[in-house]
């Protein structure tokens, strides 16, 4: 979840690169007439915003703005709260009761935890679920918990394959591989022709998802209460990817840092195919070496022997329990505004971010951008995580086992069962192995 | 030494017996001044270090996380309204369930942890104190800019520790890093250094004497200039040889300074949490991790386990406690006081 994070972090600096030239495009979030008079809304909200403050916080400051042109009395705090501390910062504020935020920009597997805590408003009931249909499923899945919901989505990514399309062309190849068997025969061909690497594999556990997933596996079974871990098909798909490594189709990985190696050495055009989501690529297009979105390809993860697919990721407007009940109109046109199609639609021309509403996908700012719709079919084939308030905690021990596996040669079956018993021990006692 | 002591401290009074109070009346009309004056330090070592102590200690035969910290979780709801539920698990007492788990290694690895601390605390208290020691004797004499010197190696220790951490850090890193590049130079293969156990430790234990030698070399160098000239002027005399002085005059005069800085240091490097959490982030797979780091791992990461971190953080005071009480016991032999 570090990781996913530090992406997601990064992939908003990336997009804001994007939008820049497409500034000053249509204007037009007319939201709808709201009924109540708008500027009799009068309130002072704090928001963290937890996305990369270079990159794509002005974006969001520029919708601030906006907001208030049609509420002019809604004083927006807006605090921009380095992702990786946010989680922390938020549960010891909200459990003093005092200092959180009224509204935080929650990553997907904090909002189950959160609201498992007491720490966040249900909003059901409330205009901002009158049109819950718009809203993409999985997304939106992420934000229950014990049958209410908890927050709207704000924008949605996925992994996908990103790849050199100069590195590719060079060394003959038309076609991004679309199994992870093709993954290894193009990696191969790369480095003998180009004497770049062919791919790079980052050793944790969110990035070993698309190989355990593209096996048919999962990590725990919510419904049957079961950690299924250690099945058969995540070994197996541990196997496809440590034979890319034992083969020399992939890089050596390194056990530290090696997500900030992999990005160097894409951006340095050192490695010709990555796995990873849509928060790189202002990164990877502001790369001086690079050459710019032209040379970067994106495809669909390389599928298994069951399936293609990537975990879900992404972030959710979420208010605070604390905040008083009579801010509760302003917080509710203030994140309904931010959600809006409109304003996702915004986003995405800015910062190239998935929307999470399907009306927002019809629009024309949407509909243009190459980015959204190369990762729009990787959102299509995303697989769904468990959204349990322990779902935060999967990733350190398998954060470890991709270590053991990919670098230090364990055994995948051995190393999964050492998984599957401390999920047992430490994350869900109360599933079964 | 000398040392005024006022009268003995009046011993605690046994419950139940009459005669009793007037004794403790008679202590308390004599010297009722004194504890007025104690009572300040009471206070506050009761505020700053008992309470939390003891609460510590009570948390960890517990099993309070922080989901089950309170009696009744309650969710608003954005229409208006409130319900509460009361917490199905509420924390309750577990006796010696937590040490149970984390000694039968259950829960973390409490035994590889505290294996990797004793080695990374001696190793790094060793090279320290030689280190030290070796720097501290070439200072100690008169040459050209030795103000200089002194200020260059007490450098590092100026430097946030965080910023050394990074820094070498990226040294050691394995494609970028300056250690590669060396032995790339020299036709020595590069080192995955973070993909073994010893080799990632390796790292944290060079960082780690880079930042502490200065400490101990100002320490020793102070330590030397308290030893009076007149000794190594008669030895010279005697016709005493450099080592001999060194090891029959320097060495016992340093004794009380160093006895202190390697206890000092011994306390400090078990407890160092920031060069293994930052350098080598318990890679791999969390085998170069120590019982501080470790412990931080367990319980801050993810729905936070007060109980756990209670439960470790008492272990490792036991284990400091064991060593310190050992380590006095050797001073006393050897007739040091302090």
């Amino acid at each position: 979840m570090r990781r996913t994070a530090r992406g997601i972090a990064v992939l908003a600096s990336a997009t804001l690169a994007l939008s820049v030239a497409a500034c000053g495009g249509e204007d037009k979030a007319a939201e709808e007439q709201p009924k109540v008079d708008p500027a009799s809304l009068t309130a002072e909200l704090t928001w963290w915003d937890t996305s990369d403050p270079q990159n794509e916080g002005p974006a969001f400051q520029e919708l601030i703005a906006k907001f208030n042109q049609t509420y002019p009395n809604v004083k927006i705090n807006y605090q921009s709260v380095p992702f990786g501390e946010a989680q922390n910062k938020f549960k010891t504020a909200a459990q003093a009761k005092t200092g959180a935020p009224d509204i935080l920009r929650a990553e997907v597997a904090w909002v189950p935890e959160f609201a498992s805590l007491g720490y966040l408003y249900a909003l059901d009931g409330s205009e901002l679920l009158s049109d819950e249909s718009d809203f993409l499923e999985t997304p939106l899945a992420s934000n229950k918990y014990d049958g209410k919901t908890y927050g709207v989505p704000q924008v949605t990514d996925s992994l996908a394959l990103m790849y050199n399309k100069e590195l590719l062309s060079k060394a003959g190849v038309s076609e991004p591989p679309k199994t992870w068997a093709e993954l290894k025969t193009v990696s191969q061909t790369v480095k003998e022709k180009t004497g770049a690497e062919g791919v790079y594999l980052n050793p944790a556990g969110y990035f070993m998802l698309p190989f355990m997933y593209g096996e048919g596996g999962d990590l725990v079974d919510t419904g049957a209460k079961k950690i299924v871990v250690n099945s058969d098909q995540n070994a197996a798909g541990l196997k496809i990817a440590k034979d890319l490594i034992d083969s020399g189709a992939a890089a050596k990985p390194s056990a530290n840092d090696s997500y900030g190696t992999m990005m160097t050495l894409f951006k340095e055009k050192k490695v010709a195919m990555i796995i990873n989501g849509p928060w790189e690529v202002n990164n990877v297009k502001s790369a001086p070496t690079f050459g710019g979105l032209e040379n970067l390809g994106i495809a669909p993860v390389p599928a298994g022997s069951a399936r293609a697919g990537g975990p879900v990721g992404g972030h959710n407007y979420t208010i605070w329990s604390g905040m008083p009940q009579e801010k509760v109109d302003a917080a509710v046109a203030f994140v309904k505004y931010m959600s809006s199609a409109e304003s996702q639609a915004f986003l995405s021309e800015k910062l190239g971010l998935l929307p999470t509403r399907k009306s927002a996908y019809q629009l024309a700012p949407v509909q243009n951008n190459a980015v959204v719709a190369a990762f729009q079919a990787v959102n299509e084939a995303a697989v769904g995580r468990p959204w349990i308030p322990e779902a935060g905690q999967f990733f350190g021990p398998l954060d470890q086992m991709a270590t053991e596996v990919l670098i230090q040669n364990k055994d995948p079956k051995a190393a999964l069962d050492t998984v599957a018993k401390k999920y047992k021990a430490e994350v869900v006692p109360g599933y079964g192995l | 030494m000398t040392t005024v002591t006022a009268d003995p401290a009046p011993a605690p009074a046994p419950p139940g017996r009459s005669a009793r109070p007037s004794w403790l009346r008679r202590s308390w009309e004599k010297h009722w001044y004194a504890w007025a004056m104690v009572l300040p330090v009471v206070i506050v070592l009761a505020v700053l270090i008992f309470y939390p102590l003891f609460r510590g200690i009570w948390l960890s035969f517990t099993n309070l996380t922080e989901a089950n910290q309170v009696a009744e979780i309650c969710t608003r709801s954005i229409t208006g309204g409130e319900v509460c539920k009361d917490n199905p698990n509420k924390w309750e007492f577990v006796g010696l369930d937590n040490y149970l788990r984390v000694l039968t290694g259950e829960v973390g690895e409490f035994w590889q942890w505290t294996g990797t601390t004793l080695i990374w605390t001696f190793v790094c208290v060793a090279c320290h104190f030689g280190l030290g020691l070796g720097l501290a004797t070439m200072l100690n004499r008169p040459m050209r800019a030795r103000g200089l010197y002194r200020v260059l190696l007490v450098l590092p220790w100026a430097v946030p520790a965080f910023v050394s951490a990074f820094a070498w850090k990226f040294i050691f890193n394995e494609r970028f890093g300056l250690a590669n590049a060396a032995l790339s130079a020299v036709g020595i293969d590069p080192v995955s250094w973070f993909a073994d156990r010893w080799t990632s430790l390796f790292t944290a234990i060079v960082t780690n004497i880079w930042l502490g030698v200065p400490f101990m070399m100002v320490a020793l160098l102070g330590g030397m200039q308290t030893i009076p000239s007149e000794l190594y002027e008669a030895a010279e005399i005697d016709g005493a040889s450099a080592w001999q002085r060194f090891r029959s005059i320097t060495l016992p005069g340093l004794r009380p300074v160093s006895m202190t800085v390697i206890l000092l240091g011994t306390i400090w490097t078990f407890n160092m949490f920031p060069i293994i959490f930052l350098v080598t982030e318990g890679q791999p797979a969390g085998q170069s991790e120590i019982l501080v780091t470790g412990a931080y791992r367990a319980a801050f990461e993810g729905i936070r386990n007060y109980s756990l971190s209670a439960t470790y953080g008492v272990l490792i005071l036991s284990i400091l406690l064991v060593f310190s009480v050992f380590y006095r016991q050797a001073l006393r032999k050897q007739g040091e006081v302090w």
